[in-house]
């Protein structure tokens, strides 16, 4: 078992347990122990950042600072976690300087960041840690029938010279861990820009327009489903194809499912015990032809 | 407004000019390079935000930084419309960090104009209520003890607040402006 400190930050477990529950439930399956540590906070997301980069940085550095503490590594589901926490660390690491200042704040807190831990997505986790072949070994329902729309979000990727996660062009990590379930991961057109999530709540008819065009894109290439990893992600094609029906009268029945309740699935974990009726595009007809 | 009229109020005044402008902002984490920017309109090629915005341009706020039109960009709700995806990050020839700037200038725009998106602002405020932006309610606890799933970790509100307060964005956030749309 390879132990991490699990990062949840806030919109998992408000908004979408049913992700959260699918990850508990398959990564341990892999060898990944998943340890919750007290007093975590918020990942001091791009808003945060908006407001002001210190406070932001501080209260990112903090989690930080508890997973140092408890000598374990951060493993996130949301990359926008992993874009706070892991920009922060490799900001705090590599700039003497800044990390003095933050230091100084942290103080008052009582933390002082060393900047001796790792801040990883669980995609990252599951290619070193456990490795593709082993991923497909442990697959036990394999997802044969399926074209995957891959979606990895902008976070996962970009700033790609802090992340270092994959080639942010021609990213593979994610795709190869589809294909590992036996899937298809195919390619769509404009499959690395932004859902426009973060504009939902102030600019909502922007973001829908550039949401739709999404998943205009995705089935157009023949997509039985997306798959998302990040909750903003997931809400902007989720939640998104209600508000497109309504504002454009315009249906398109594409499932979104987050990345780890495809891998759930397809470790033998039973549909009815992921919570797969929190999606609002229903999911059955897709589990027909996976189970 | 007749159309005269309205270039002549888009014409560049020398007053409204801060010539220093850029100098600060190469000083700011995430705007160094600003000055770098030669205008090749990369970022603006593939911005996502740009392809649907009427308003939005990165590359327009790059050189109104070197020009030093500083009130323009502050009082331009369309600052707030970077989604913040880093693509310009990774694009620039240059090294410019559109985002980075964008974040400076959000940063500044708070601090001196007071003034910042509606949500943004509960967005902070939850985070100093209950540790989390998004505010987590006792039917979320419920629903998640429900599914089986253990109880959130709790934050150290006191700590937080200690940031918030020694970083001075406690004081930042009393008496902002807020607006709730941005037109696109
Ligand atoms: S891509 Fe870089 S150099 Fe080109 S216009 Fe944008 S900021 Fe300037
Ligand atoms: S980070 Fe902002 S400015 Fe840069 S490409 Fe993305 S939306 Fe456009």
């Amino acid at each position: 078992m390879t132990s991490y400190a699990l990062f949840l930050g806030c919109t998992i477990p408000a908004r979408q347990p049913h992700y959260e529950l699918s990850a508990r439930k398959a990564l341990p399956k892999l060898g990944i122990d998943l340890v919750d540590l007290d007093n975590m906070t918020c990942c001091a997301p791009p808003p945060l950042q908006s407001i002001d980069l210190e406070t932001s940085l501080a209260i990112a550095a903090y989690n930080i600072c508890l997973a140092e503490e408890a000598d374990l590594n951060i493993v996130t589901l949301c990359t926008g976690c992993f874009e706070s926490l892991a920009m922060a660390n490799t900001m705090l690491k590599e700039n003497n300087e800044l990390r003095e200042r933050i230091n100084k704040i942290l103080s008052n807190a009582g933390k002082e960041f060393k900047g001796s831990k790792e801040v990883k997505h669980y995609l990252q986790v599951l290619m070193k840690d456990v490795g593709l072949e082993q991923v497909k070994s442990q697959v036990t329902n394999p997802l044969n029938n399926l074209k995957i729309a891959a979606f990895s979000g902008c976070h996962l990727l970009r700033p790609s010279k802090l992340l270092r996660f994959d080639d942010p062009e021609r990213p593979r990590i994610f795709d190869d861990l589809i294909e590992a379930l036996g899937s298809e991961s195919i390619w769509y057109r404009n499959k690395l820009k932004c859902c426009g999530g973060l504009l939902r709540g102030y600019a909502d008819d922007l973001a829908l327009q550039i949401a739709k065009e999404k998943i205009v894109n995705a089935k157009k290439a023949g997509a039985d489903c997306i798959s998302t990893l990040c909750p903003f992600c997931f809400v902007a094609l989720d939640m998104g194809q209600l508000q497109i029906r309504a504002k454009f009268k315009e249906e398109y029945d594409m499932p979104v499912l987050h990345y780890a309740e495809l891998l759930a699935l397809a470790l033998g974990i039973e549909p009815k015990e992921l919570a797969l009726e929190s999606h609002k595009i229903k999911t059955d007809k897709l589990l027909q032809k996976i189970v | 407004m007749s159309e005269v009229q309205e270039k002549v109020s888009n014409v560049i005044k020398a007053k409204e000019v801060d010539p220093k402008f850029k100098y600060k902002m190469s000083k700011m984490h995430g705007a160094e390079k600003v000055m770098l920017c030669f205008q090749c309109g990369t970022c603006t090629a593939d911005c996502p935000i740009a392809r649907f915005s009427e308003f939005y341009r990165p590359r327009r706020i790059a050189r109104m930084v070197q020009f030093g039109l500083k009130d323009r960009l502050l009082s331009d709700k369309a600052l707030w419309l970077c989604s913040n995806c880093f693509t310009c990050v990774d694009h620039c020839p240059q090294n410019v960090e559109i985002a980075g700037i964008v974040r400076v200038l959000r940063n500044l725009t708070v601090k001196e104009n007071k003034v910042i998106p509606l949500v943004y602002t509960v967005l902070a405020s939850n985070l100093l209520k209950g540790g989390y932006v998004y505010e987590i309610r006792e039917m979320h606890h419920k629903k998640r003890a429900g599914l089986g799933l253990p109880p959130l970790p709790k934050p150290n509100l006191e700590d937080i607040e200690k940031i918030f307060q020694i970083t001075g964005s406690s004081n930042l956030l009393k008496g902002v402006e807020t607006f709730e749309k941005v037109e696109s």
